[in-house]
């Protein structure tokens, strides 16, 4: 098979940049601001009262209890009948918002709890108030041990993304596939796609290896 | 000596978990400058005790008194303070595991006590050189010894400037030939009239320092006075049968 040059430059690799950037303006503030949502999420779910811990379960549970194809649809096409639109953008953004807390606070819950008690005390005997303890003891050493896990998440956001063509939003996938349909080179499109992505994966994990590295205090994570 | 007005009056402290009784009517004052010593068998409530006195438990029935004002258990603020000011070391360091020597030191001075940031250090500085560990104060707490770990704790909870020190069976968890430096320790604040209790089975240690020894059983205070008066070879106390038991070994 011989490669068609003209086919790459003029019709693939510009639909397919624009696509990027698009998918880049949705994982970027939807892993970050799910992330800010997934520590507070977590933290109320661990330490909040009964009611608090309560709600925070049910809404994960829900979460992740149903597709996100699904949750996209809904928030898309559904919520217009009660009165709610969203652009498709701002649905696809909406919905990995959701999703991606939802699977972080679990992240952070786990690692939350595993700080140990002591720590918890010994904090408590210098005059500590609970917020300050969370904050200022609880906090900095769980969030060392929850990057893995959210870095994970991160890495799964960047591939869930592509679900957004479903609402018309059109990043990656969505370019991909009308190139794709149009000139029926499903062969090209969709390796070159995939090679997209992984590129992106590749980027994040050496990114997420670095902040792990710079976060590293010895002998922290042997315990 | 002149009868000193008492820091710390602890009046019938009890504890119940479940049907359990852990404590029991358990009392004690505290006058500046002293240093009494908790001893009793293990499972006695010693460390429990301890930890009533700072609320780090919170007791069922008693009141605890200090400087002559009566702690609100319920008023949370006021707990905070009053920890401040009653030390706590314990028996397994609980070092901020996140934070290098410096910070350990340091981060109470500046989230608790509100100190800038060179304040604090500077004052940690000061503790950390007080209990001999200037070269090592960007070492984590995995990377020290388990004296140093201990004295990097008295470095924490001295910095607060506490009235009164909780000691936990301080050298309980070290290696014997790292017990010396943390008894050094101990031994410098007494001299230096820091008014202390600590539960310990260094027996003489306790001999040599203490000015009273609280012997502890099943959660009460059995017995209770100067060294002399209960390890005096003519009496037949309690506490003299265990510190026997002890030093046979």
């Amino acid at each position: 098979m011989d490669i068609d040059v003209a086919f790459f430059q003029n019709d693939l690799l510009p639909a397919l940049n624009r696509g990027l950037w698009v998918s880049l303006a949705l994982i970027i503030p939807a892993s970050t601001i799910g992330f800010v949502c997934g520590i507070i999420l977590g933290c109320a779910r661990t330490f909040g009262s009964r009611f608090v811990k309560k709600l925070g379960d049910a809404f994960t549970a829900l979460v992740r209890g149903v597709p996100l194809a699904i949750q996209l649809l809904f928030i898309y096409y559904a919520l217009p009948k009660l009165g709610i639109y969203f652009e498709p953008y701002g649905a696809a953004l909406t919905a990995f918002i959701i999703c991606t807390s939802a699977y972080q606070s679990e992240y952070v819950r786990g690692a939350l709890l595993s700080i140990r008690r002591g720590q918890i005390l010994a904090a408590k005997a210098l005059g500590f108030t609970p917020m300050k303890t969370i904050l200022f003891i609880i906090i900095p050493q769980a969030a060392r041990r929850a990057l893995p896990g959210c870095g994970n998440e991160i890495i799964y956001l960047i591939k869930y993304s592509s679900l957004a063509y479903l609402v018309t939003c059109m990043e990656l996938m969505g370019e991909g596939k009308v190139v794709a349909s149009d000139t029926f080179r499903f062969m090209e499109v969709f390796l070159v796609v995939g090679l997209y992505y992984l590129a992106m994966v590749t980027l994040a994990t050496l990114l997420l290896n670095a902040i792990e590295r710079k976060s590293h205090i010895p002998g922290f994570r042997a315990r | 000596m002149t009868a000193k007005q008492p820091v710390l009056e602890v009046h019938n402290i009890g504890l119940t978990v479940g049907s359990k009784t852990i404590l029991e009517d358990c009392s004690l004052t505290l006058c500046p400058g002293e240093l009494k010593v908790l001893i009793g068998p293990s499972g006695a409530g010693k460390s429990t005790f301890l930890q009533c006195i700072n609320f780090l438990q919170m007791p069922d029935t008693g009141h605890i008194i200090l400087e002559g004002k009566t702690i609100d258990q319920k008023n949370k603020a006021a707990l905070c303070t009053y920890r401040t000011k009653v030390g706590m070391i314990f028996q397994d360091f609980k070092l901020f595991d996140h934070l290098n020597a410096l910070d350990n030191v340091a981060i109470a001075l500046r989230k608790v006590r509100g100190m800038t940031k060179n304040a604090a250090k500077e004052r940690a500085l000061q503790e950390l050189a007080r209990v001999n560990l200037s070269e090592q104060t960007t070492l984590y707490p995995a990377q020290l010894s388990g004296g140093q770990k201990q004295r990097v704790a008295f470095a924490r909870a001295l910095a607060m400037d506490p009235i009164i020190l909780l000691l936990d069976e301080p050298t309980s968890a070290l290696d014997p030939e790292l017990v010396g430096e943390v008894l050094t320790v101990i031994r410098d604040l007494a001299s230096h009239g820091m008014t202390m209790i600590m539960a310990t089975h260094q027996m003489d240690f306790i001999r040599s320092i203490s000015t009273e020894i609280i012997f502890m059983e099943k959660g009460r205070i059995v017995e209770q006075g100067a060294p002399e008066s209960l390890l005096n070879d003519a009496v037949q106390s309690r506490t003299k049968q265990f510190y026997q038991s002890l030093s046979s070994l």
